[in-house]
């Protein structure tokens, strides 16, 4: 009689083996990758808004400083979102009948706020402030990338713990003077290592205790 | 310990693994039960979470400027504050107004009214406080910015563009050297963590 079994199935049976094993380990560590993708951050993806609003026509092309709508920026945590009568303040001239521009009106008229979709979003138990930053010279830029050449507004980051972390073990790479805080395509004058550390000084910060985890979970 | 060792390990592993994947449950961690700034709520009139504080009502740290022009500036104006003044100017008014006053901004250009330039003789002549009038009421097609203009920075605006008029006034010969080197500008960072009080700013 021959045999039942071949040769090769002992070879079948240990990679079966090996690959049991590997699973509890596989699983957990392709799922932990999964949710790190750019697919699942939501990373370069737009969103619909209720106006096709263009960060690259008003902060790109006309020059508008970011603060102008976000006005909130360097007081509070949260940076502000412009009200139906900051577009006003330039659309009650301009563009008066557009279509696009009909639920600013239709807003306005029944006093009725805009509901922008968010897009950049950190979990709840993410403590984040947005004027300690742009005081203490981290600028929009490098959290939100360029913004004045996006004409529907979309993240740059999926704002994971590792980018948080990895700029509060080393601010001084990232820093730029207050006044550039805003500024689009920053290059530094000096090179960075000198001006960071310089501004780390200014600004008095101490990054020794910028990675305790009751930083940003508290 | 009774029974099968090696089964009691096994299972004991089974546990510790089953226990790891709970880690992907949803713990609602991510989305508590808060209400974040201008969410919608049903809870008032409004129907948003942000709400007006009561009128008339100050902040413990607010700084006690009159929004009452007549009042004057509290204290005096410094040269911190004609900077401070300009970088304002640069967010809230130069996109009409055009950086040198003369209202020829980028959103004119693009077909917004014309304003007039601060450098016509009415304006020259105008008192800090109408600058500061405007600012916080508007006139005519310009809008009010009192709500992004807290009242001590239309004082430090309204003394930059009187600083504006007079640069256009001067001789250009007798302009002394004031162009620091870049280097130094970059680091020398005199801008300030919020200011609270006019004549008292730190750096
Ligand atoms: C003319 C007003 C205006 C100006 C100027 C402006 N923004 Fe915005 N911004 C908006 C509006 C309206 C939205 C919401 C619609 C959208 O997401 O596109 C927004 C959305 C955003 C968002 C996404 C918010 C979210 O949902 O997470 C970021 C980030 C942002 N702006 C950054 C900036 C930066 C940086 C600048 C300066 C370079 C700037 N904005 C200038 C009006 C403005
Ligand atoms: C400081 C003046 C100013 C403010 C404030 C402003 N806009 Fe505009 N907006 C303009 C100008 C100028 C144009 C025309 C751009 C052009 O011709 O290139 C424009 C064009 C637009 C357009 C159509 C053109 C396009 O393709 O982008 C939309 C939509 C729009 N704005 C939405 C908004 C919304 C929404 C807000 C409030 C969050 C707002 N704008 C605030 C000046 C402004
Ligand atoms: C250190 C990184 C960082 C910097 C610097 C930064 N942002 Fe943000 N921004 C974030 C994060 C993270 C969020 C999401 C916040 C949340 O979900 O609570 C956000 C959200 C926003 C939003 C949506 C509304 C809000 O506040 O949640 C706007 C608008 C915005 N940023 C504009 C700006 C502007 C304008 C600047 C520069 C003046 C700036 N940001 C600088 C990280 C940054
Ligand atoms: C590019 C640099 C940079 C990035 C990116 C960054 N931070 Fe920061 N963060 C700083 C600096 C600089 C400070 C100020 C430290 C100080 O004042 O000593 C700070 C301060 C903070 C503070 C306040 C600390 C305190 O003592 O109150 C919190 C909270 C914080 N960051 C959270 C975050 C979170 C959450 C993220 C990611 C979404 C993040 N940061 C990303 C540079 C950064
Ligand atoms: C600079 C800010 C910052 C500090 C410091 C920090 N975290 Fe986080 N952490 C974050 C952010 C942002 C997220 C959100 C990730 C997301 O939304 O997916 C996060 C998520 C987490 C999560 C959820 C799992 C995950 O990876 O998404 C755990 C657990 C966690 N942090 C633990 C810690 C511990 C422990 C420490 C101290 C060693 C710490 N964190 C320090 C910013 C920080
Ligand atoms: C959206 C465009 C716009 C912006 C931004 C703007 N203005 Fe104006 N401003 C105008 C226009 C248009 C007029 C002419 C109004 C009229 O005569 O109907 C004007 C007029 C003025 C006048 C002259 C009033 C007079 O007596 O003729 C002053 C002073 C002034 N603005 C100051 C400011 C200051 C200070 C800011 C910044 C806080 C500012 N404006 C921002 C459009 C603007």
């Amino acid at each position: 009689m021959a045999q039942l079994f071949p040769q090769w199935s002992n070879t079948v049976v240990r990679i079966a083996f090996v690959a049991l094993l590997a699973l509890p380990v596989a699983v957990p560590a392709a799922l932990m990758i999964a949710v790190r993708t750019p697919y699942q951050t939501g990373e370069g993806v737009y969103r619909e808004q209720p106006v096709p609003f263009s960060h690259e026509h008003h902060a790109g092309n006309l020059n508008i400083d970011c603060r102008y709508c976000h006005h909130t920026v360097e007081q509070s945590t949260f940076s502000g979102m412009p009200a139906t009568q900051v577009c006003m303040t330039c659309h009650s001239q301009l563009w008066t009948d557009a279509d696009m521009l009909a639920p600013v009106r239709r807003s306005l008229a029944f006093q009725e706020p805009l509901r922008w979709r968010r897009i950049n979003k950190l979990a709840d138990y993410v403590y984040f402030d947005h004027s300690i930053h742009v005081n203490k010279g981290v600028g929009c830029e490098t959290c939100h990338g360029r913004i004045d050449t996006m004409p529907l507004t979309y993240p740059t980051e999926g704002f994971q713990m590792q980018f948080c972390l990895e700029c509060h073990r080393n601010p001084e790479r990232y820093l730029r003077p207050r006044s550039e805080i805003t500024t689009m395509g920053w290059e530094p004058p000096v090179p960075q290592h000198q001006l960071g550390t310089r501004l780390l000084e200014t600004f008095q910060i101490h990054k020794e205790q910028l990675t305790d985890c009751s930083i940003c979970h508290r | 310990m009774t029974g099968n060792p090696q089964l009691y390990s096994i299972s004991t592993l089974l546990v510790v693994f089953l226990a790891g994947l709970l880690a992907a449950c949803d713990q609602r961690m991510a989305e508590q039960p808060k209400y974040e700034a201008l969410e919608a709520s049903a809870l008032f009139e409004n129907k948003q979470a942000a709400r007006h504080p009561p009128a008339g009502s100050i902040a413990r740290d607010e700084p006690l400027v009159s929004s009452d022009p007549a009042d004057g500036p509290p204290l005096e104006l410094n040269r911190a504050d004609i900077e401070r003044g300009e970088r304002r100017f640069r967010i809230y008014c130069m996109p009409c107004h055009g950086v040198l006053g003369n209202g020829e901004g980028p959103v004119v250009q693009r077909g917004f009214p014309s304003p007039p330039s601060y450098h016509i003789a009415r304006l020259r002549e105008a008192n800090l406080d109408y600058f500061f009038q405007v600012i916080t009421s508007g006139h005519g097609v310009m809008h009010s910015y009192a709500d992004r203009v807290e009242p001590a920075d239309r004082w430090r605006i309204a003394l930059y563009i009187r600083a504006l008029q007079r640069s256009q006034q001067i001789d250009v010969e007798r302009l002394p050297q004031f162009r620091e080197p870049v280097e130094q500008a970059a680091t020398s960072d005199n801008d300030t963590l919020m200011p609270t009080r006019i004549g008292e700013q730190g750096q």
